[in-house]
């Protein structure tokens, strides 16, 4: 069974039809990328899968329970965790608080005025054990807000895990790295996201091709493929309606 | 001269911490949501005319404890079906939204209370002289005005820095998309923060009710100096409000404490002016005749040299 279901789902905004039936099966545990050229819909598709934004019409199931049109937070509960295209860190608070932040729901700490932070010692090793993980152990002190921008993106992963997510949706995880860096993010993506669902909205179709099991083209709010890789790269329609422009522009 | 300073410093710090109790609540409430509460004073002047009903019954400190609480309720209650519907109409309809609020406000309190300024009285159990200094005496109610003051910020602090809720509202504050996709329920954490940004204006209402009196436009004298210190703080700096309340609490007190008006100015330039002169009234000018305006001029001025503010930070 399918762990995200996605079934002819629409999204206008007034006259606008941005999303024009989409439908999408993402099973568990795949590596799954949905390409396209820019104003095609990803990222309103991701507001919709993760609550920002309410469906127009259509469903979407996680787990088999219908999730479309709940709150962020309660997609969140089910376990289904998003990066966003803009680097959502949290400027002011340190990369230890920043992670620390999100692990507070996924660990069972519910709100409290009286309950101190400096006492939560399962929670703190949680964190420092997330920060091992995304390479800024050394980082713990430092203002997130001053981090290089690579570090920021690896920050954003490891609050994004933190979540305890079994479902993660990466948006343009490595837009503006550099190579070097875009590679050791990328090998970051695949060692935290083991065993775990990832859908990511990538541009760089190399590393499209190496991490996605399973790719879905999206042109004009619409699904015009998904399938295997191989089989992506040698769709005369996704050649035609992107892959043949990304090459033009490369 | 020593007493005048000693006791314009008290008075001042009375003033800018009572202001900062207001100037918190709104800016944590601006930090989040964005939007100027124009009713935050209205829940201050509520906070009093509660304490004040209470108070008649049950005693002061029953008002002091339940009086809060039931603003603060209020105030949840104004975000979770007033704000938080017309948030999606955008800022503007939330800024007429509380305007309006403000104005009903202020009317209800006419219709329940009367127009007429109440009783409210200190405790009896204050009502002494904390010490004399220089034959002036220091009320035992202020020190306590000071002391509640300045526990709630320290509770404050903690919460907002060390405990669990504080770190999801810092978070909340800057990115509350984010916050939601971590599992946070961001509507109900906003609908919080409204209600104790609310509650601490009602506890401002309630201790600053006896002293600078209990009436329908109580809201409107403080509510404009509340919003000159947001302003002059930097709009969403906590830090800011903190030292502009306490900036213009002690710009007001030393003004009405000191004895120099316009002459002595003129005179140390060596200038004067006959007293049938057409500006003698401007000549004639003292600094507490002027202090009221004093806080407005100093908008004008951090407006001119410094638009962000104290503390505030220029939007990217």
């Amino acid at each position: 069974m399918a762990i995200l279901s996605l079934k002819d789902v629409h999204k206008s905004f007034g006259i606008t039809h941005i999303i024009r039936g989409v439908s999408l099966d993402i099973e568990q545990g795949e590596k799954h990328a949905i390409i396209g050229p820019n104003g095609a819909g990803k990222s309103t598709l991701y507001h919709l899968i993760s609550g920002l934004y309410s469906v127009t019409s259509g469903t979407i199931e996680l787990k088999g329970e219908e999730i479309q049109n709940k709150p962020p937070y309660e997609i969140s509960r089910r376990g289904l965790a998003r990066s966003f295209q803009v680097t959502n860190i949290f400027p002011r608070m340190s990369v230890f608080e920043n992670v620390r932040c999100a692990l507070l729901w996924s660990r069972g700490f519910r709100y409290s005025f009286w309950h101190l932070l400096g006492r939560q010692g399962e929670l703190n090793d949680c964190a420092m054990e997330v920060l091992s993980q995304i390479g800024l152990l050394e980082k713990a002190s430092f203002p997130a807000g001053e981090l290089a921008y690579a570090q920021q993106r690896a920050l954003e992963l490891g609050i994004t895990i933190a979540s305890g997510a079994e479902v993660i949706l990466l948006d343009e995880p490595v837009a503006g790295m550099s190579h070097s860096e875009a590679e050791n993010a990328v090998q970051l993506i695949r060692q935290i996201t083991e065993g775990k669902t990832l859908v990511m909205v990538e541009h760089d179709m190399n590393i499209v091709f190496d991490v996605a099991d399973r790719i879905s083209v999206l042109v004009y709010g619409e699904v015009i493929a998904s399938d295997k890789p191989a089989a992506i790269r040698g769709n005369q329609r996704v050649q035609e309606a992107y892959l043949g422009e990304v090459a033009t522009h490369a | 001269m020593l007493d005048v300073l000693i006791f314009a410093t008290l008075n001042g710090l009375v003033t800018g911490l009572l202001l900062f109790m207001l100037a918190s609540g709104l800016t944590l409430i601006f930090s989040m949501m964005g939007v100027l509460n124009f009713a935050h004073a209205s829940f201050y002047m509520l906070g009093a005319y509660f304490a004040y009903s209470l108070s008649l019954y049950f005693g002061f400190w029953t008002g002091l404890i339940f009086a809060p609480l039931i603003v603060g309720v209020l105030g949840a209650l104004v975000e979770r079906y007033g704000l938080r519907r017309v948030h999606q109409a955008g800022h503007v309809a939330e800024l007429v939204f509380t305007f309006g609020l403000a104005f009903l406000i202020e009317e209800a309190v006419q219709f329940f209370w009367g127009r007429d300024t109440k009783s409210y009285q200190s405790p009896d159990v204050l009502n002494f002289a904390l010490f004399t200094l220089f034959g002036q005496e220091f009320s035992a109610y202020r020190g306590f005005m000071i002391a509640i003051s300045v526990g709630i910020f320290i509770g404050l602090y903690y919460v907002l820095t060390r405990s669990r809720v504080g770190i999801i509202i810092q978070a909340a504050i800057t990115h509350p998309n984010t916050v939601a996709n971590l599992g946070h329920n961001v509507p109900l954490i906003f609908m919080g923060v409204f209600g104790v940004g609310t509650a601490l204006a009602g506890v401002a209402g309630v201790i600053a009710g006896p002293v600078l009196t209990t009436f329908p436009g109580m809201a409107t004298v403080l509510g404009s100096i509340v919003f000159v210190i947001v302003v002059i703080g930097g709009l969403g700096s906590l830090a800011g409000a903190f030292i502009a309340s306490l900036l213009i609490g002690l710009l007001q007190s030393f003004a009405i404490a000191s004895d120099v008006g316009m002459e002595d100015l003129l005179d140390l330039f060596g200038i004067s002016f006959p007293y049938d002169h057409a500006l003698a009234d401007l000549w004639g000018l003292t600094l507490p005749q002027v202090a009221p305006i004093l806080p407005f001029l100093l908008l004008v001025l951090v407006l001119i040299f410094r638009p962000t503010g104290l503390m505030g930070k220029r939007e990217e």
